[in-house]
């Protein structure tokens, strides 16, 4: 998202060597990124019919279909509501977790980081998955214990709502909130901390006046990577939410694989992607313009 | 009575003492300095007065009170850090007001204070600005400033003008001991410059290895320097193996081939110390060959070899001839001029 500007404008061998090294890479990134991105863009813009298939004609249809009938509409707020709620949940944990986590002391430190960076190392299919066993209907593990032990009288509902997805959505996501924080705090100078303490502040204000403003760019960073892997995650959403309750990226992969109809799930997806970069660019730049005053 | 006591206070970290047996007394008003080398316990003594650790051993008093249980945002102490740790999300005047506002103080006498205390270290008109778009200098200004608007009883200050460049401190310097004066705030400066320990502070608090090894005025750890130790770390000083010769009346102290009436209950072997500064080149006294002759400036620098071993001496450029490289002299200094330790041992 940002410009690398070199000092001095580049002679024209130069340039031309460096055009030459970035070569590989550059064709690497067209063939895999740009070109398909390209036809998903022109896929959406074709016809299809049940009969007839994909027809390569240029026609606004499928746009029309999803700017008009509020079904779709329906998905993609709940895909961003979702999301944002995720997100809102892993910076109430995550922030805090990393508190801790970064005042912790030699061995636990360590332990304590891998139990947390660890689940990234497992599949996120299997985590969700963990949560359906819990939470599953009668016979989910939690549900179960929760029924025996008399605390509750039905299931707690947990797959095919939205809750559920944002629980384990928050859960999944939870280990790039707490990186992005502790980053940022431990950028900070602990004698601040003190500082503020010798000035006569108590501890939740040294919390809320003084760590909290300087962490904020870390929590930010940190909301803009959780909301956009929530808003284009797929597995999660597909096991909690199934077919019954759809966000944009399993409405997608639902047009392209089982309606068949590409073009209509084409746009979808362009159309998630568009959403997600106007979101992520508009709020970097927000926040770029909000901070710069303090840490230049 | 003394405003703020140390007694007998020792803190160590798990098997490693930092800090041994303590005990200083400062009256009010008083600038007190702790000089000793890297990592002999100042900023562990500071922080101990501070309340950010806690002592081991020993007590610490506040106007008699004891201050060991009171947490340390109710000392009332203003420190200024190494690292100033000023809160970079707030401008100047917003730094300078937090601990006002800590302290519930109106805000329009919030404000005034804070216009005062910014104007008293330099920086009226700097008050919207944020800390990352000050020089070094102003930040510490600003630290000193947020410090001493809350009206602290002690000043502490961690070293707040090593970060500076030699020039900026040295205004640095006559500034802080300005501002000490007019407000009358009783300050402990921790700095292993000796200089700038010695042009500021009424005491001096030199340290070693976690002990105190003297605590005297500036000229008193200058001229009479309780250990070796405190005699080579404020500035340089010659060393030179004397005897007490008894057998001639009165009795001499020698070193070579120079001598003086022996001071009274000095016997056997002794380690005169002299600074270069009080060395003259004689007709008669320690022979010595110039081995290296160094121009700067206000001074020249010699570096002699005498029959009791190195040497440096120091002479004001006064316009007279000095003595060419390879010259040979003879070293000759008063008996004032020279502090005596039994060798081998303390004084
Ligand atoms: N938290 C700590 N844990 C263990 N040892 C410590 C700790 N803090 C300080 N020490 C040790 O205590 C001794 C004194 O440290 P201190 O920071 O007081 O030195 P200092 O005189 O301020 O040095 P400097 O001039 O380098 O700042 C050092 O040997 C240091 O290694
Ligand atoms: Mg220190």
């Amino acid at each position: 998202m940002s410009a690398v500007i070199s000092a001095d404008p580049p002679s024209a061998g130069e340039a031309r060597a460096g055009l030459t090294l970035a070569l590989p890479a550059l064709m690497l990134f067209t063939g895999v990124v740009v070109i398909p991105l390209a036809m998903t863009v022109m896929l959406s813009f074709h016809d299809w019919g049940q009969y007839k298939g994909i027809e390569p004609v240029f026609i606004l249809k499928n746009w029309r279909e999803i700017v008009e009938d509020p079904y779709y509409a329906e998905m993609f707020w709940r895909t961003f509501r979702v999301a944002a709620l995720a997100t809102l949940i892993t910076a109430v944990f995550g922030v805090p977790e990393a508190y801790i986590l970064n005042r912790m002391q030699g061995p636990w430190k360590g332990l304590f980081l891998l139990v947390i960076i660890g689940p990234l190392l497992i599949s996120v299919v299997a985590r969700t998955l963990g949560w359906a066993l819990l939470f599953g209907g009668n016979n989910g593990l939690a549900n179960k214990l929760l029924m025996t032990s008399g605390l509750i009288d039905s299931p707690v509902k947990f797959m095919f709502t939205e809750t559920g997805m944002v629980v384990a959505l928050a859960h999944a996501m939870m280990p790039f909130m707490v990186l992005a924080v502790w980053t940022a705090l431990q950028r900070l100078d602990p004698q601040i901390e003190n500082a503020a303490l010798s000035l006569g502040a108590g501890s939740l204000t040294v919390m809320r006046r003084i760590v909290l403003p300087q962490i904020m760019p870390g929590v930010l960073s940190g909301a803009i990577i959780v909301f956009s892997l929530s808003a284009s995650a797929f597995a999660t959403p597909a096991i909690i939410g199934g077919r019954r309750l759809k966000v944009a990226a399993t409405l997608a992969y639902d047009e392209f694989l089982n309606t068949l109809n590409w073009p209509l799930g084409a746009a979808v997806a362009v159309l998630l992607l568009i959403a997600l970069i106007l979101i992520v660019v508009g709020s970097n730049t927000l926040i770029e313009r909000r901070y710069q005053e303090m840490f230049r | 009575m003394s405003l703020l006591e140390l007694d007998r206070v020792g803190k160590s970290f798990g098997p490693n003492i930092a800090v041994e047996e303590f005990s200083l007394a400062v009256t009010k008003g008083e600038f007190i300095s702790f000089l000793g080398p890297s990592g002999c316990g100042k900023t562990t003594t500071l922080q101990m007065i501070a309340g950010f650790l806690d002592p081991s051993h020993g007590a610490i008093r506040l106007e008699g009170r004891d201050l060991v249980a009171v947490p340390p945002a109710k000392r009332g102490l203003g420190i200024v850090f190494q690292s100033y740790a000023l809160f970079p999300h707030m401008t100047a005047a917003e730094n300078v007001a937090f601990g006002l506002e800590m302290r519930k103080v109106s805000r329009s006498e919030r404000e005034e204070r804070v216009r005062a205390a910014l104007a008293l270290v330099g920086l009226a008109g700097y008050e919207g600005r944020h800390p990352r778009r000050m020089s070094g200098g102003q930040q510490q200004r600003v630290a000193l400033a947020r410090a001493l608007v809350i009206r602290p009883s002690v000043l502490l200050l961690d070293e707040p003008l090593s970060n500076l460049d030699a020039r900026l401190r040295e205004d640095m310097q006559i500034e802080l001991r300005q501002i000490q004066r007019n407000l009358g705030t009783t300050t402990i400066l921790v700095t292993h410059d000796q200089i700038e320990a010695m042009s500021l502070s009424d005491r001096i608090v030199v340290m070693s290895k976690g002990r105190i090894e003297q605590i005297g005025t500036p000229q008193q750890v200058y001229e009479q320097p309780a250990s070796a130790f405190v005699a080579q770390f404020l500035g340089k000083t010659n060393e030179f193996a004397a005897a007490v010769d008894r057998t001639v009346a009165p009795a001499k102290l020698v070193a070579g081939g120079w001598s003086a009436p022996a001071p009274a209950g000095v016997t056997g072997a002794v380690t005169v110390s002299v600074r270069p500064e009080r060395i003259s080149f004689g007709d008669a006294g320690l022979a010595a060959r110039i081995t290296s002759r160094i121009f700067q400036g206000n001074h020249w620098l010699f570096q002699c070899d005498t029959e009791c071993g190195p040497a440096i001496v120091i002479r004001q450029n006064d316009g007279q001839g000095q003595p060419e490289h390879g010259a040979a002299v003879h070293l000759a200094w008063r008996a004032a001029d020279m502090s005596l330790r039994s060798a081998g041992g303390a004084a």
